[in-house]
């Protein structure tokens, strides 16, 4: 079924199709017409689910935490402040090894008060244990929410799953959407198998006090295996996906010309449907570049961005987020992975912060910047923030 | 073999626990399983009793358990319960238990939103007046005139003067459909109060005064004694709130001075004559204060 | 390499603590006098420790015959901590604490 729908429609619609059990949220600006969607479907009775209207984020994943280890399917979806306000759980969630989806509309941390996309909130998350997929249009976010159940749930895996959309220019835009028939759906997904419940036959207790030396280590190693088992996972599922419902997602870094490009552009969300648009008229002018889209943030797509380097010339990476480290976090992780692998110049280019416009004009303006690196072969300022107020070089 | 008992005999804690000597909190525990039986899941926060069951990969409940974080035992009871509805297992008893830390100060909120939402769950504060598990800290519990590690005494004489933060009471105001305050001294109150609101669908909390040695400074062989002082000197006073009404379960016929309570306890030592007064004082105003909420709610 | 891992995926706590013998905790031992003990059952009550169990009638002398149809209690010394609850709430003063080193080994 077609259908024109906001993303933040889609993801209610992509929790719809999952069927969890049991969904707790707490609205929050730009993610509120996520819940309130789903609200409206299981008044109509098109959605069989019980929902906790808690008190705050916290306690929406304390209870989705509780929910899903008592063997149900659980959802929920935050923003910004609301995923902050999370932390401390969302570490239980991945270390309780419970496959929780989540939408996370992307959205600024104050102050200054800013409803509009940053990708701060989820970036800051990044140690949490959370497998964390990034989307870029609204029928990714509807088809991310599908495939994420079906990854985290294996037994192999058992990771809860951010799947993650930009504030406003996906969760509160329009677009043309293919909504899966759900039948489809069920038949992909399956009916939830939890590898472990809270059962009175089976007294136990779950997440119980370890000692220096006990197996901490080895149940954090467990994790750390986990997320390098979700690459493979992932690239199945993903195929799968595609060949049943007729998508072409690329498993984690969707490519865009960058096969003989001089320069790549790596970015994450949004940034990448302006970005292709702006590497067409480029090529046209002969200007040999190319956009490589992250998916996946978590895992990181090490060996994806090693293979584009390799033909590269120079990187050059886009964050909508800053880290107060060695420049923002895609940068710095793309160059951490890329060391001893590729000796090629690489540039961090901050933008949009704070939902700041990032139009074609800024990304062509900075691709040009990134041609000029290549040409030279050195990067005159590692850390570049584009598009500040009084610097005409990007307007 | 025939025995007497006044208590149930089914037993769903185990021995070999890493409480205290003498822990009130574990008699607690003992009696809550006793009257709700096996097919219970319990959620329990940091707390002493996310130590007590003891090490991975020890158990020491006959009952499936969910360790959570500090402030979530109202989240975490609401999602198991509604977990269990949706799997059909409305039979399934789900019991939150924490300390007074993680009910009257970090837990507050969460408990609030659980109690107004309605689900049909147990709540079970155990209260040992303080932060025990982290090593004696005050906490809104703490009662009035308490030494605890963060209200030492010295020569500026500090100590805890504000009054026991009135947890039940709060619990009242939801209009929730049950609330009871219990004590390990007089189990068999306490077990009769679980049946009974194990009868009730919706939200029951309990306030279940539960003596620590370690932190309140006394015998370990005194926490009974102590725990059926408290109510004999209106300290603690036993009550169920059902639908609105109050019933108090035990009006002691000639109170003890507040003072038979206090000497027993190393917390309390430092207190004067004027201040022992002044406990005694605020005791008796909450015990008229409750035997008229009494009698209005059992009026019409 | 082979390292040794857990195979649950995160702590599931299922062997009951009964393996942890914590009557080595005790400096003080309840000993219960058998000729004074009423079985009223009140130390199995108040016991945070759950260590104290119901024997059979005969097990131990009862001091009247008409308790001797009834249930004896035993403590289980791997368990009891020696909190003394026990003692103090006995209200036929039936159960004595012993300092440990001093007490007669012969349950142990």
């Amino acid at each position: 079924m077609k259908a024109i729908l906001t993303g933040n429609e889609a993801a209610a619609w992509g929790a719809r199709l999952s069927r969890p059990k049991v969904i707790a949220a707490y609205p929050i600006t730009p993610q509120t017409s996520i819940i309130e969607t789903i609200a409206a479907f299981i008044a109509n009775g098109e959605m069989d689910a019980r929902y906790i209207r808690v008190e705050s984020e916290h306690s929406a994943m304390a209870a989705c935490i509780a929910a899903q280890n008592t063997g149900v399917r659980t959802y929920t979806a935050t923003s910004a402040h609301g995923l902050a306000l999370m932390h401390e759980v969302l570490m239980w969630a991945s270390g309780a090894r419970l496959p929780i989806v989540m939408s996370v509309v992307n959205r600024a941390m104050a102050p200054p008060w800013s409803v509009w996309t940053d990708q701060l909130d989820t970036m800051a998350e990044r140690d949490s244990g959370w497998i964390q997929v990034y989307t870029q249009n609204n029928q990714e976010v509807l088809d991310s929410i599908i495939m994420s159940y079906k990854i985290a749930e294996k037994h192999n895996i058992l990771l809860p799953t951010m799947v993650i959309e930009d504030a406003f220019i996906l969760s509160h835009t329009s677009e043309g959407v293919d909504i899966p028939e759900q039948k489809k759906v069920d038949d992909f997904l399956g009916e939830y198998e939890p590898a472990f419940k809270l059962d009175p036959d089976e007294p136990a207790g779950f997440g119980s006090l370890i000692m220096p030396e006990g197996p901490y280590m080895e149940f954090r190693y467990k994790m750390a295996l986990a997320m390098e088992d979700a690459r493979s996972e992932i690239r199945k599922v993903v195929e799968e996906y595609n060949q049943v419902f007729g998508r072409e997602y690329a498993p984690f870094v969707e490519e865009y010309k960058t096969e003989d490009a001089d320069a790549v552009m790596v970015v994450i969300g949004t940034i990448g449907s302006t970005a292709k648009d702006v590497v067409d008229r480029m090529r046209e002018k002969g200007k040999k570049v190319g956009v490589a889209r992250v998916r996946y943030f978590r895992p990181f797509p090490a060996e994806e961005l090693r293979k584009i380097a390799k033909g590269a010339k120079m990187i050059g990476v886009v964050d909508r987020s800053y880290s107060f480290g060695p420049g923002a976090d895609l940068f710095a992780e793309t160059k951490s992975v890329l060391y001893g692998h590729a000796d090629i110049p690489v540039k961090n280019y901050v933008m949009g912060l704070g939902g700041r416009d990032i139009t074609p004009r800024i990304i062509e303006k900075v691709f040009d910047d990134m041609l000029s690196v290549a040409k030279d072969g050195v990067v005159d300022k590692e850390v570049e923030w584009v598009g500040l107020q009084g610097d005409e070089r990007w307007s | 073999m025939m025995k007497k008992l006044t208590i149930p005999e089914e037993e769903h804690m185990l021995s070999g626990h890493t409480a205290c000597l003498g822990c009130g909190a574990t008699i607690a525990m003992r009696y809550v399983l006793k009257a709700l039986g096996k097919n219970t899941i319990l959620s329990i926060p940091a707390c002493c009793w996310a130590v007590i069951p003891g090490v991975y990969p020890h158990r020491t409940l006959d009952v499936p358990l969910l360790y959570t974080a500090f402030e979530v035992t109202g989240a975490a009871i609401s999602g198991i319960r509604e977990a269990l509805d949706a799997m059909g297992k409305e039979d399934v008893n789900v019991v939150g238990f924490a300390g007074d830390g993680g009910t009257a100060d970090i837990g507050l909120q969460a408990l609030s939103a659980a109690m107004e939402r309605g689900h049909n769950v147990f709540y079970i504060m155990y209260d040992n007046e303080a932060y025990m598990n982290t090593g004696i800290q005050r906490s809104g519990s703490t009662p009035m005139g308490a030494w605890t590690t963060t209200t030492p005494g010295g020569k500026k004489r500090m100590y805890k003067w504000e009054p026991k933060k009135n947890v039940a009471e709060i619990m009242v105001a939801h209009n929730i459909p049950y609330v009871a305050t219990a004590t390990i001294a007089y189990p068999e109150d306490m077990i009769a109060k679980l049946k009974r609101a194990k009868e009730i669908k919706g939200p029951k909390f309990f306030q279940i005064l539960s003596p620590c040695p370690t932190g309140w400074r006394h015998p370990p062989d005194k926490t009974v004694e102590i725990s059926r002082l408290a109510v004999q000197t209106n300290m603690f006073p036993l009550y169920e709130v059902i639908n609105g009404k109050y019933k108090i379960s035990i009006k002691p016929k000639n109170p003890k001075p507040v003072k038979e309570y206090l000497r027993l306890q190393g917390r309390f030592r430092h207190l004067t004559e004027d201040e022992i007064e002044m406990i005694q004082k605020n005791v008796d105003e909450n015990w008229k204060a409750l035997l008229k909420k009494e009698r209005c709610s059992q009026e019409e | 390499m082979s390292v040794l891992l857990p195979e649950d995926p995160t702590p599931i706590a299922k062997v009951p603590s009964t393996e942890n013998k914590t009557g080595g905790w005790r400096t003080f031992r309840p000993v219960i006098h058998y000729e004074k003990c009423i079985r009223c059952y009140i130390c199995w009550k108040f016991c945070p420790d759950a260590a104290i169990y119901f024997a059979s009638p005969d097990a131990h002398a009862a001091p009247k015959e008409a308790l001797s149809k009834f249930d004896t209690v035993e403590i289980n010394y791997d368990f009891c901590k020696g909190c003394g609850i026990c003692a103090n709430e006995c209200p036929a003063k039936a159960i004595e604490l012993v300092l440990e080193e001093s007490a007669e080994g012969d349950e142990e």
